[in-house]
């Protein structure tokens, strides 16, 4: 790289510190909310991982979408739809119920429960409802593991799209924005990442909006791209790709259940369907979800597929969409277009951020180490900031040369969470009948099967691991739960009842 | 109000709540259906023989961007007319029972 290019830089930074002002200004509001709700410990937990319950329609929906999207469907995805054509943006519509889903499935009744039970956290829910440390504590560590791992590979991402199109060194990259995403978080807790997430939503869907329209003008519209894509490889028009037998049926057919239905048992995701006002702003959410999500998967993913005919050999899929970004824009217009793909990251990274930190402080610190924090503003206070910025680095450490062990973890991450938490979820919030020995046989088949078929079976007729993992991680749950005793009648009555 | 098995009387939110859950389930299962019959089905000839809507061929067209229109529009149609609004916190029983009420005179 020579030098820095400063004026796509200068945008970046000034994005950036806009960063800060919010996290600044929610920690702030969450101070003097939880004061005025009395000032102990719990309340602050509460204000610092929920945001009081607040959210409206617009932010709950920009926040959820936000968090789901990724470094995945912002540069990894588009990248690969560079070379597969079109029958990687028809795998990654596999996405278009994410908008509406989560929040349909879980809806008003999770956050009823959730109310009733004074859930901050997916955790919070599954101690509620199987009262078994067991349980929590399996959850609590799968989230520690799979979420760093996760976090660290999309730092990794953003610090390769940063040197990739400012001309930063790698490690500068990545400290630059690491710093940036853990300090707004340990600052400004659930309302920072929120007012964070919101602005990013937007962010990423005006970033979206401008590369797909500037992509279409410079290739001179749909039906001509499409033609010359066809031209360089019939197969970047079909639904099979360029490659024969790697889209599959049964296996592109899996990503419905991998990115789509099961999307529900995302502890940061679902921590969202917690978290809003009333059930106004839970209608207004699901319309705005639906809409903005679709609009940014289909967008991006075009971007990423016609920009095939625009550049060509683009050596590294994850440097599609910044090669695209400062081909077809100004430098200083480009820096502002980069804030989209940046966003999606962060505003992931902060949601999965105080996830773990919540599992760390909330669900074993305060629960098994020392419960008189509950009642201590002040010293929890400092141990949750303390705890997310000591896990930031640890994240930063992971990414700053990564060790194969996180490269490996990582491609578990979001399968590993779903077999983890998307039964006990579920079926803890609809059937009466789960109880803890099936939750945790659940889990155990779920993880377990699911490492099975990656090592030993990739593709188990013909489909991704995940989807025959999920199916034996329900049968394990139910005949288990079946075969052993009921939940009690307190816990029924607690989340049954008025 | 009636109590159940347990001897305990029910939320009664949770009943819409329940059927709002299922209008998601069924909207996915829908956009499912449509993404892979316009797929395979459309899209499963040579691509010499495709035919084109808007530029797109037409089964991306229908699998992908007629899909998401109707997406969002089942996501309109469920929320503005499928949807009820209620009280999120915990309810007292007489509360409950003019919830029950007021949903009657709704319906």
């Amino acid at each position: 790289m020579s030098g820095l290019r400063w004026a796509t830089l200068l945008p970046i930074a000034a994005y950036f510190a806009a960063m800060y002002v919010i996290g600044f200004y929610a920690m702030r509001l969450t101070n003097r909310a939880s004061l005025d709700k009395g000032g102990c410990g719990s309340t602050y937990m509460e204000e610092y991982m929920t945001g009081g319950r607040a959210s409206g329609g617009f932010v709950l929906a920009m926040t959820l979408v936000a968090t789901y999207l990724s470094a995945g469907s912002f540069i990894g995805g588009p990248g690969t739809a560079y070379t597969h054509g079109l029958a990687w943006v028809f795998l990654a519509m596999a996405q278009i119920p994410t908008g509406y889903y989560t929040l349909m499935v879980l809806g008003k009744k999770f956050a009823i429960v959730s109310r009733k039970t004074g859930a901050n956290s997916i955790s919070d829910f599954l101690r509620a409802r199987y009262n078994s440390g067991a349980v929590l504590i399996i959850a609590s560590l799968s989230i520690i593991c799979f979420l760093i791992a996760a976090m660290s590979a999309q730092l990794i991402g953003a610090a390769r799209l940063l040197q990739g199109s400012t001309g930063l060194d790698y490690r500068s990259a990545l400290i630059f924005f690491a710093v940036t995403v853990v300090v707004h978080t340990a600052i400004g807790g659930f309302r920072g990442v929120v007012f964070n997430d919101t602005l990013q939503g937007v962010v990423m869907t005006l970033s979206t909006l401008a590369l797909f329209a500037a992509v279409l003008s410079r290739g001179g519209g749909v039906a001509s791209i499409v033609q010359q894509m066809k031209a360089l490889d019939p197969g970047m028009i079909t639904p099979y790709g360029v490659q024969e037998g790697f889209m599959s049926v049964p296996w592109v057919s899996s990503f419905w259940v991998l990115v789509g239905f099961a999307v529900v048992g995302i502890p940061a995701v679902a921590q969202r369907a917690m978290s809003y006002r009333d059930s106004k702003s839970l209608h207004s959410g699901i319309i705005y979800g639906a809409v903005v999500s679709i609009v940014m998967l289909l967008g991006m993913h075009l971007a990423g597929a016609f920009g095939s005919v625009l550049v060509s050999d683009i050596s590294s899929g994850d440097l599609v969409i910044p090669t695209l970004i400062t081909t077809l824009f100004h430098p200083v217009v480009a820096g502002l277009v980069l804030a989209g793909p940046l966003a999606a990251v962060m505003s992931t990274v902060d949601s999965q951020l105080l996830v773990v930190v919540a599992a760390i402080v909330n669900d074993l610190l305060v629960n098994y180490v020392n419960p008189g924090l509950k009642t201590n503003l002040r010293a929890l206070r400092r141990i949750t900031v303390g705890t997310c910025l000591a896990v930031g680095a640890v994240t930063v450490a992971l990414a700053f040369d990564p060790p194969e062990l996180m490269v490996w973890l990582n491609l578990f991450a979001t399968a590993g969470l779903l077999s983890t938490f998307l039964w006990p979820t579920i079926l803890g919030l609809y059937w009466k009948g789960a109880n803890a020995p099936g939750a945790l046989a659940g889990m155990a088949a779920g993880i377990g099967t699911y490492l099975y078929f990656n090592y030993l079976m990739p593709r188990p007729l013909g489909l991704h691991p995940i989807v025959p993992s999920l199916v034996l991680s329900l049968a394990a749950f139910v005949v288990v739960a079946k075969m052993t005793k009921k939940p009690s009648r307190e816990i029924i009555r607690l989340f049954w009842g008025l | 109000m009636k109590e159940n098995e347990f001897g305990f009387v029910e939320d009664p939110r949770y009943r819409e709540c329940e059927r709002e859950a299922l209008y998601g389930i069924l909207l996915g299962v829908i956009n499912l259906a449509v993404w892979a019959i316009g797929g395979y089905w459309l899209g499963g000839g040579s691509a010499e023989d495709y035919s084109y809507i808007m530029g797109f061929p037409t089964w991306f067209f229908v699998s992908c961007v007629a899909n998401s229109a109707l997406a969002i529009v089942g996501t309109i149609y469920i929320v503005k007319r499928r949807m009820r609004d209620m009280p999120l916190g915990p309810m007292t029983e007489e509360e409950a029972a003019e919830y029950v009420l007021a949903g009657r005179r709704r319906s």
